[in-house]
């Protein structure tokens, strides 16, 4: 088997202590949770972090909590924690649709929320969740926390707006009435990322929608918001014809590159299909039309 | 047949499988889990070009690692004679890259170190410089002129032909049918490379010991007596001091036959170092390195007249790789593709195969292929369905109308292959009814009035195993014949050694079966012996579903000398004559006065007493054998697919899979089910995601499990078996083997039931595999492109 | 570095690197090589053992990272010479051919019935989805795990 290189380990006693680590050691560091993306990265050798700080006995970082106004999550919860979640299952069913399709059972036994957002894999599900139910990333460091949305929070393939010292300790979800979310996603086989994937959410209120959220995986450089169809979306009663107005956009505005799961075309051809599908699921669910 | 005899047959039956007790218990003994004292570990450091000229290896820096005890290259092999070694197909293969390396992840030096980790640190500290060469890994460009030149090292090679054109059938006699034909039908139809890909990968201990020069090995390989006879020649080695012990495998499916580099690195470094050597490849290298399947570019045409298929001819152009490292038997450099007629009574067929280098591993024979009747089906069931679709008949319908009658075997094809025994009508039959086939039908039309695209497909092979008769085959030189051993202990328990090499296919089990069916001894009494070349008689192995047909007839007959031999005892034990004894299991007795006879174990005992024995038995109950099968055998099946495509996105799904075997006797019909299982789902993963492909550069895009993707419990249906039972007359048990069936007959149905499920909605008529879903779309939108 | 991890109810010491996988460090114990790995990239899951009792990737985590967690292997599961329901229903059912992928899939398969005495084919599928057999088509091992359960229903039901 592939084998990392040698490297420098320590045991995170609190989120103090991580962050003081991360700040001592700069970016020979990373932090390490479920490690399910970290480590193969590094057996490969396409990864060769100096120093990795180990965050996985930070229980206060696991949690599902109703907040309120918010739902609020915490980085080190597990995927199978979302999964079998009852709070989001009633508030935010994405969040169970997606986590059906990412990885596998046993992988979702280790990866994290945290994890998952900071790969920033293009084609990862949970950023299109998170994008599509308005999440926002909450980084904290030695001076306190910021509160940034998922768009300022993905800057690039695999980049993220996390700095130096800092690291992300929580999401959090905005709770509003008449909601409905769907995850539709294509895959080769089970377990693989998508060929391409989208989540959406909408907010029904007198009968239009008073808000949508719209996030397509694997279908450009980063996680892509679909700001044009939302904003069509909003103020407008839902009907199939907006949905394919909505999926033509995605099709447009989405920039896939072609690759070994499919051509650029067929990935546009996706977005558009599956982003109507997902409108029209999460729309059956806000009007309670769906189990 | 009582309940507790079904539980336990003493011959053929449901026997669960003494194997498991180790395999349950987490107590196999695979190959990583061998720890010699003092032993090393090496690391292979392979190519990142898939053609490149090797100007220097800088090896310091690695030998200056603490760890490191040795740096092998081309330059210390080439003092050994072992720079490069002979394939099986009479080519050459490097082991250690010298001149220039030829297809990416291809050999160039091997480290021993302390430990795994140390050694694949190592391997970063080698500076080799490389100066690129042009790539060719498309075929069809191989042999273009300004193709670059791959085999510079064969003197007299200046193109990339890696074997003279094979040909079989008729070729004037084809082009008279298809002049005279009502439909032909022609299709480019490829077979991508795809991989076998055992869960465990390829490895090997040597240990040689410079005090008594016996070297022994430690390999999980399908052929073990092979492979010592080829170290002999390649190592310069006595043979009778070379023991190839291949304990537990975890999966073959002919990817462990190759001897491959790693191997004679593995033994030179043990030669070198005098200590024992553990190398065991990692996945990457398993798929970029080791023998391939496939790879076969197929241009056909197949013609009907009055209803009934009459002609075939197929144009092949065989993609090696860079070097030709197939196995098949010497006569048959296209293995048995030209058994491409399958199960039809044609008039006449031609059939031409061209072999070509390319930047890329070397291989094709492996992955359950039956030497080449993987391609063989695919193409023939694929052209019937495409010829159903332009005659606009059912393809079933058309089948049965084209069929090999049962009064017609054994029947000589026109390519030279004598089928020995079937009834096909009646197979296709139970899998018609097994599917509702009609009810699908209707199914059919209903879904498609909604958008619903679902389809059907059928492949009915007929496919030769158990290769093979003396005078036709063998591999190397080396006959393909297989032996057997028996030996019964005074206790009147048994010990059977064998040739072939079980990969998981249950040999422990089934063939103490055969000797318990044939002498009456309990399988639990039996124990089956091989793996061990000191301790196996000489035979070719393992692969071609040749166990049953090879080895299980050799195991039979062995028995049965061993129960004449015991015959003669009895007698004697009896006061008879041998003639006047009628046999039944377990026992001889005296004819009309059954109370008189004497069991098996008594008569064991009395061989080895002092007591007399009769004229011809020298003490000892046991005898051996080397079978030659008069002919291979010839199992075939009915299957039928079930799949549903969304039409949105094209992903495709296999409902439900239908498979009818008809392999003759079944030894144990829940291993054979066991195996039928695991082909087809192998079938699941060519037809839909298993493929091997590279870029223009020659750089592998299918290198780890990532890409590689092979289908999960979620992919695999609930697979609906049936079997029909027409014996082999010319096997001592009536059975054929059955281990490469589901492989050989499922990738073809489950493409024409994807083509069956577009045909009307999208005008498909042709897709190749893999059906992913992105490869599907590009057909629904009548753009599909074979792989690269 | 030094660690110390339970295994099997028993703890190892051993002072290893940081990099060294769990996989390997469990394999390196003596006795427990039943624990297999078959790839590079935590997609074949013949390392699967449990990390405190729910099913893990041997080969995707640090040796480092189990300090203070119990590991299941596969030689866990035969206890004074009784065999598991899911190693015995493996044995009724012939779900294994080379064995290779065997011990993760008991694992997983223990785990599943850990949580849930009564899994539905489809809940047998997607527990082990993420486990590769090249062997038995899989059809069988979710016969196996259904006859486990079935078997330890019957024996808590006479209890």
């Amino acid at each position: 088997m592939q084998t990392p290189a040698p490297f420098e380990y320590e045991r995170a006693t609190s989120v103090e202590g991580a962050i003081a680590s991360l700040e001592r050691l700069g970016s020979d560091a990373r932090v390490i949770a479920g490690g399910h993306s970290l480590l193969p990265m590094m057996k490969l050798r396409l990864a060769n972090p100096e120093h990795l700080i180990d965050i996985n006995d930070l229980h206060e970082l696991s949690y599902i909590r109703d907040e309120g106004g918010e739902i609020a999550i915490g980085a080190l919860t597990r995927h199978v924690e979302l999964l079998d979640s009852p709070l989001l299952a009633a508030w935010f069913p994405v969040f169970r649709e997606a986590e059906e399709v990412i990885a596998d059972p046993v992988v979702r036994n280790r990866g994290t929320m945290g994890g998952s957002l900071c790969q920033a894999d293009a084609a990862e599900d949970l950023s299109a969740v998170a994008a599509a139910v308005k999440a926002k990333v909450v980084i904290r460091s030695s001076s306190g926390t910021r509160t940034i949305s998922m768009g300022e929070f993905h800057v690039g393939p695999y980049m993220t707006a996390v700095g130096e010292g800092e690291m992300v300790t929580e999401v959090r979800i905005p709770k509003r009435p008449g909601g409905g979310s769907a995850h539709e996603k294509v895959e080769r086989r089970a377990g693989d990322f998508a060929i391409a994937a989208v989540s959406a959410a909408v907010w029904i209120d007198g009968g239009t929608i008073a808000d949508a959220g719209i996030g397509l995986s694997a279908v450009g450089p980063i996680t892509i918001e679909l700001t044009r169809a939302e904003e069509l979306l909003r103020g407008q009663r839902p009907s199939e014809e907006l949905f394919a107005q909505a999926g033509a956009i995605a099709s447009e505005d989405c920039a896939p590159s072609s690759d070994g799961r499919g051509p650029a075309d067929y990935k546009r051809h996706l977005a558009g299909a599956l982003t109507k599908r997902a409108l029209r699921r999460a729309t059956a669910r806000a009007l309670h039309q769906e189990a | 047949m009582s309940a507790i005899e079904e539980e336990r047959p003493i011959g053929f039956g449901r026997l669960k499988r003494k194997e498991d007790a180790r395999f349950i218990r987490g107590k196999g003994k695979y190959l990583d889990d061998i720890t010699l004292p003092g032993m090393l570990h090496g690391a292979i450091l392979r190519s990142p070009y898939a053609h490149a000229k090797i100007l220097s290896i800088d090896t310091s820096e690695a030998l200056a690692h603490p760890n490191v005890a040795a740096v092998i290259t081309a330059k210390d092999l080439e003092t050994l004679g072992l720079a490069w070694m002979p394939t099986i197909s009479y080519d050459t293969q490097s082991v250690l890259a010298g001149d220039k390396v030829r297809f990416q992840g291809q050999e160039v030096a091997f480290v021993i170190a302390t430990d795994e980790y140390s050694a694949r640190d190592a391997l970063q500290l080698i500076d080799v410089d490389y100066d690129p060469l042009p790539v060719v890994v498309n075929a069809r460009r191989a042999l273009d002129e300004d193709a670059p030149l791959i085999r510079d090292d064969k003197e007299g090679q200046t193109d990339n032909l890696a074997s003279p054109t094979w040909e079989a059938g008729d070729e004037e006699a084809t082009e008279r049918v298809f002049a005279e034909a009502d439909t032909v039908v022609t299709r480019d139809i490829m077979y991508p490379r795809c991989h076998p890909s055992p869960l465990e990968t390829c490895g090997m201990i040597a240990d040689f010991n410079p005090k008594t020069g016996q070297l022994d090995i430690y390999n999980g390989n399908q052929a073990p007596h092979v492979h010592r006879t080829v170290y002999a020649h390649v190592a310069g080695l006595p043979e009778h001091m070379i023991r190839i012990m291949c304990n537990d495998i975890g999966g073959g499916f002919g990817n462990k036959v190759p001897v491959y580099p790693g191997y004679v690195c593995t033994i030179a470094a043990s030669i070198v170092a005098g200590v024992p050597v553990k190398w065991i490849e990692d996945r990457t290298e398993h798929l970029t390195s080791t023998g391939f399947a496939r790879d076969y570019i197929m241009h056909s045409s197949i013609c009907s007249k009055d209803g009934r298929i009459t002609g075939l001819k197929v144009d092949v152009i065989a993609d090696h790789g860079a070097f030709d490292s197939t196995a098949q038997p010497t006569k048959f450099p296209a293995g048995f593709f030209h058994i491409c007629t399958g199960s039809y009574d044609l008039e006449a067929a031609h059939v031409k195969v061209k072999a070509v280098y390319t930047n890329k591993a070397p291989g094709g024979v492996a992955y359950r292929c039956s030497f080449r009747i993987t391609e063989a089906v695919y193409l023939v069931e694929r052209m019937v369905h495409a010829l159903a679709m332009e005659m606009g008949v059912d393809e079933i319908d058309l089948r049965m109308g084209s069929f090999i009658g049962p009064e017609q075997f054994p029947y000589e094809t026109t390519t030279g292959w004598t089928y020995d025994s079937g009834n096909y009508a009646e197979t296709m039959k139970v899998a018609m009814d097994i599917a509702g086939y009609e009810d699908l039908r209707r199914e059919q039309v209903e879904k498609r009035g909604r958008g619903e695209l679902m389809g059907i497909g059928v492949s009915f092979f007929t496919e030769g195993v158990g290769a093979g008769p003396r005078k036709h085959m063998d591999i190397l030189g080396l006959s393909m014949n297989d032996g057997a051993d028996l030996r019964v202990h005074p206790s009147g328990k048994a010990v059977v050694s064998l040739s072939a090499q079980t990969q998981g296919q249950g040999h422990e089990t089934t063939f103490a079966q055969i000797v318990a069916e044939e002498l009456g001894i309990p399988p639990e009494d039996v124990e089956v012996r091989h793996g061990d070349t000191d301790r196996s008689p000489y035979g070719l192995g393992t692969y071609g579903s040749r166990s049953t047909p090879v080895s299980g007839a050799a195991v039979a007959v062995v028995s049965r000398k061993v129960r004449d031999r015991a015959r003669l005892i009895a007698a004697q034990m009896l006061e008879t004559r041998p003639e006047d004894l009628a046999w039944e299991k377990g026992r001889w007795y005296v004819k009309g006065d059954p109370e008189q006879g004497a069991l098996i174990a008594d008569i064991a005992h009395r061989a080895y007493s002092g007591e007399a024995l009769p004229a011809g038995i020298e003490g000892g109950l046991d005898a051996q054998v080397i079978y030659d099968p008069p002919n291979l055998t010839y199992p075939y099946g009915a299957y039928i697919a079930v799949v549903d495509v969304d039409p949105e996105t094209a992903h495709v799904k296999v409902r439900r899979f239908i498979a009818v075997d008809d392999c003759g006797v079944r030894i144990n019909p829940m291993i054979v089910d066991g195996q039928i299982h695991g082909g087809l789902a192998e079938g699941i993963g060519i037809a839909l995601m298993e493929v091997i492909t590279f870029d223009e550069e020659g750089n592998c895009l299918n290198s780890s499990f990532m890409d590689y993707q092979i289908p999960t419990a979620l992919e695999c249906p609930e697979f609906e078996l049936g079997e029909t039972v027409t014996p082999c007359p010319h096997h001592p048990l009536g059975a054929k083997g059955v281990g490469e069936s589901p492989n050989v007959g499922s990738p073809p149905a489950i493409v024409n039931a994807v083509i069956d499920a577009l045909h009307e909605s999208h005008g498909v008529t042709h897709v190749d595999m893999p059906c992913s879903p992105a490869r599907v779309w590009a057909a629904m939108q009548g753009r599909p492109e074979p792989p690269q | 570095m030094n660690v110390t991890i339970t295994i099997n109810g028993e703890p190892v010491t051993r002072d290893v690197e940081p990099r060294l996988l769990l996989v390997h460090f469990i394999r390196e114990t003596p006795g427990l090589t039943g624990t297999h790995w078959g790839c590079d990239t935590s997609n074949c899951g013949a390392c699967v053992v449990l990390m405190d009792g729910k099913p893990l990737k041997s080969c995707t985590t640090l040796a480092v990272m189990c300090e203070g967690h119990e590991i299941t292997t596969v030689e866990a599961l035969e206890v004074d010479g009784e065999l598991d329901p899911v190693q015995q229903g493996f044995h009724e059912k012939h779900a294994l051919q080379c064995g290779f992928c065997t011990p993760g899939m008991l694992m997983t398969s223990r785990a599943l019935l850990d949580e849930n005495p009564d899994p539905s084919d489809l809940e047998i599928r997607t527990a082990i989805s993420g486990q590769i057999c090249r062997c038995t088509g899989y059809q069988n091992i979710v016969a196996a795990v259904r006859w486990a359960a079935d078997h330890e229903a019957t024996t808590r039901q006479e209890a």
